[in-house]
């Protein structure tokens, strides 16, 4: 974990209450795909986590939706801002366990570390599918920059707008040839995703956390391997280990 | 140089700055960031006898200058905090720390009291009879200050270490509690732990924290914590910890001004990690500025 100064090099609107910010400064305890950073947002007391969709030696990327007070505070925010960041946060994600043809699903704000772990597979020499779940078509947000990764990307909606009518679930339950799982969305979707899965995987949770860095205990979860903290023993969970 | 040791019941402390329990875990998380070692001691997590999770989450609810929690005294349990924490905290910290223990009976307290007296690094128990956040227990004891007294009693009959009783801001009248445990042989007395408090979600309608209520803390709740220092510093004579929306170097030499002998430093810790450490390193500045030669000499200055 550090504590450092960032710049926002871009914070663009990409789909209905969906941004996109990059934030330039010292990277480098980001690690791993699945971890996160929690931002100091002036008038604000608490930080705000959000999960690193990307990163390089220079800057990381974070897709965020507007929730509440933080993210419409941070929506307003623009070029060359500066914000308080504690970066390098959890335990991301364990790409050794995926096998060759892992699947990838992600639904709305979710869908944002899906896209370095996709990356690190690819890396890898794996072939990862991809799973995006939206409520409706308007909603769609990085079909393309998964597409451009050379990725299947199938999509869902709740309104049938786009792709497959229902859930992420819905389009798994079609699938029959991945060898692992990783999610990041909604709880009610990581437990559907948990149900319909044949296979072991790994889901990242959400939590209304205090410090986000293990000192508080506000956002601990008992699992059949002991209580976790989602911040620090998380915010990633084996399959196996959740208790629902 | 100015002088920043404080004698705290014959523990000198190279500081006044402590974080207070369940800010600080055992000191791991912080001791990743830098030698915690600077610090004039630190309050662990509150103990209980038995191991518990806690209440169910959320369990933390952002506020205007502060934050609710209702954590709930998540421990492994007195005998584990011995076996498994004590010594991996003993790793990043060697000077003496401060035992924050927590109880639903009489009994719990004297048991866990008596286990956590006996460890060498222990240098002050803190007693807790005032967290907001459990039934049948906790603050229950310090809002009555027969109750109080009682398990003050019971505490200093099974050990031998300075006990200080943590008190809730939660009262009517402080002041006849820390009274009542300075009588029944307290030797000193933390104040404040969280005033109860609560938010709720407009998007629901209903409590943001499952467990409806929680403690408030932060620098909204500094002006009360002061008062309430103040006020008891004029009717006991053992020391006090002044705990309570500390945020800065100022906030600890105004606590001690008000009557406090050390000071910590709690939900400041949650958002600035760094958050002890830059007090520490600020206190002999500002004591310069304000012409502070020896923070013994400012306790109580200020009645």
């Amino acid at each position: 974990m550090k504590q450092s100064i960032f710049t926002i090099k871009s914070n663009t609107n990409i789909a209905p209450n969906t941004y996109k910010m990059v934030l330039a400064g010292d990277t480098s305890a980001i690690t791993l795909s699945g971890q996160f950073i929690n931002i100091k947002i002036e008038g604000l007391f608490l930080r705000r986590p959000l999960s690193v969709c990307d990163y390089d030696g220079e800057s990381f990327t974070v897709l965020y939706k507007t929730v509440g007070k933080g993210t419409d505070m941070l929506k307003d925010m623009g070029e060359g801002d500066k914000l308080d960041v504690l970066t390098g946060l959890g335990n991301g994600f364990d790409t050794s366990k995926s096998g060759e043809r892992p699947l990838l699903i992600g639904g709305g704000a979710g869908i944002s570390p899906m896209y370095r772990l996709a990356k690190d597979l690819i890396s890898e020499g794996k072939k990862p599918e991809v799973i995006l779940g939206f409520n409706k078509k308007e909603e769609i947000f990085f079909e393309d920059e998964f597409k451009a990764l050379g990725l299947n990307v199938y999509i869902s909606t709740v309104d049938g707008s786009r792709g497959t009518k229902g859930f992420v679930s819905d389009v798994i339950k079609q699938l029959s040839r991945y060898t692992y799982f990783y999610t990041c969305g909604p709880e009610p979707m990581l437990k559907a995703v948990s149900d319909v899965t044949d296979t072991s995987g790994q889901l990242s949770f959400e939590a209304r956390m205090g410090c986000g860095f293990g000192a508080c205990m506000g956002c601990s979860c008992e699992t059949k391997y002991g209580t976790k903290r989602i911040c620090k023993d998380g915010p990633v969970l084996q399959k196996e280990e959740v208790i629902w | 140089m100015v002088n920043t040791k404080v004698n705290l019941c014959g523990l000198q402390l190279d500081n006044p700055v402590i974080p207070a329990s369940g800010t600080f875990g055992y000191g791991y998380e912080f001791a990743e960031l830098y030698d915690i070692n600077i610090l004039g001691s630190f309050s662990f997590k509150g103990t209980t006898r038995e191991p518990r999770f806690g209440n169910p989450t959320p369990r933390i609810a952002d506020c205007t200058a502060g934050l609710i929690n209702s954590v709930g005294l998540q421990n492994p349990g007195v005998e584990k905090v011995i076996s498994q924490e004590l010594p991996k905290l003993k790793k990043v910290f060697s000077k003496p720390v401060i035992a924050n223990v927590s109880g639903f009976s009489v009994d719990d307290y004297a048991y866990s009291c008596e286990k956590l007296d006996k460890e060498e690094q222990v240098g002050i128990l803190e007693v807790n009879v005032s967290c907001p956040n459990v039934h049948h227990g906790g603050m229950s004891f310090g809002t009555d200050p027969k109750a109080a007294a009682e398990i003050t009693r019971a505490v200093k009959a099974v050990t031998t270490k300075p006990v200080f009783i943590k008190l809730t801001p939660n009262v009517t009248d402080i002041v006849s509690i820390a009274k009542a445990c300075e009588e029944a042989g307290a030797d000193g007395i933390s104040l404040i732990n969280t005033m109860l408090g609560m938010r709720i979600d407009l998007k629901t309608g209903k409590p943001t924290v499952a467990n409806k209520k929680g403690g408030f803390s932060g620098p909204a709740v500094f002006p009360v914590a002061l008062r309430m220092v103040y006020e008891v510093y004029e009717a006991v004579n053992i020391p006090l910890i002044g705990v309570g929306g500390v945020q800065s170097a100022e906030n600890v030499i105004e606590m001690m001004m008000a009557g406090a002998t050390a000071v910590e430093v709690g939900a400041a810790n949650l958002v600035n990690p760094f958050a002890c450490k830059e007090i520490v390193e600020n206190l002999p500045a500002v004591m310069e500025k304000y012409n502070i030669k020896d923070l013994n000499d400012i306790i109580g200055g200020a009645h």
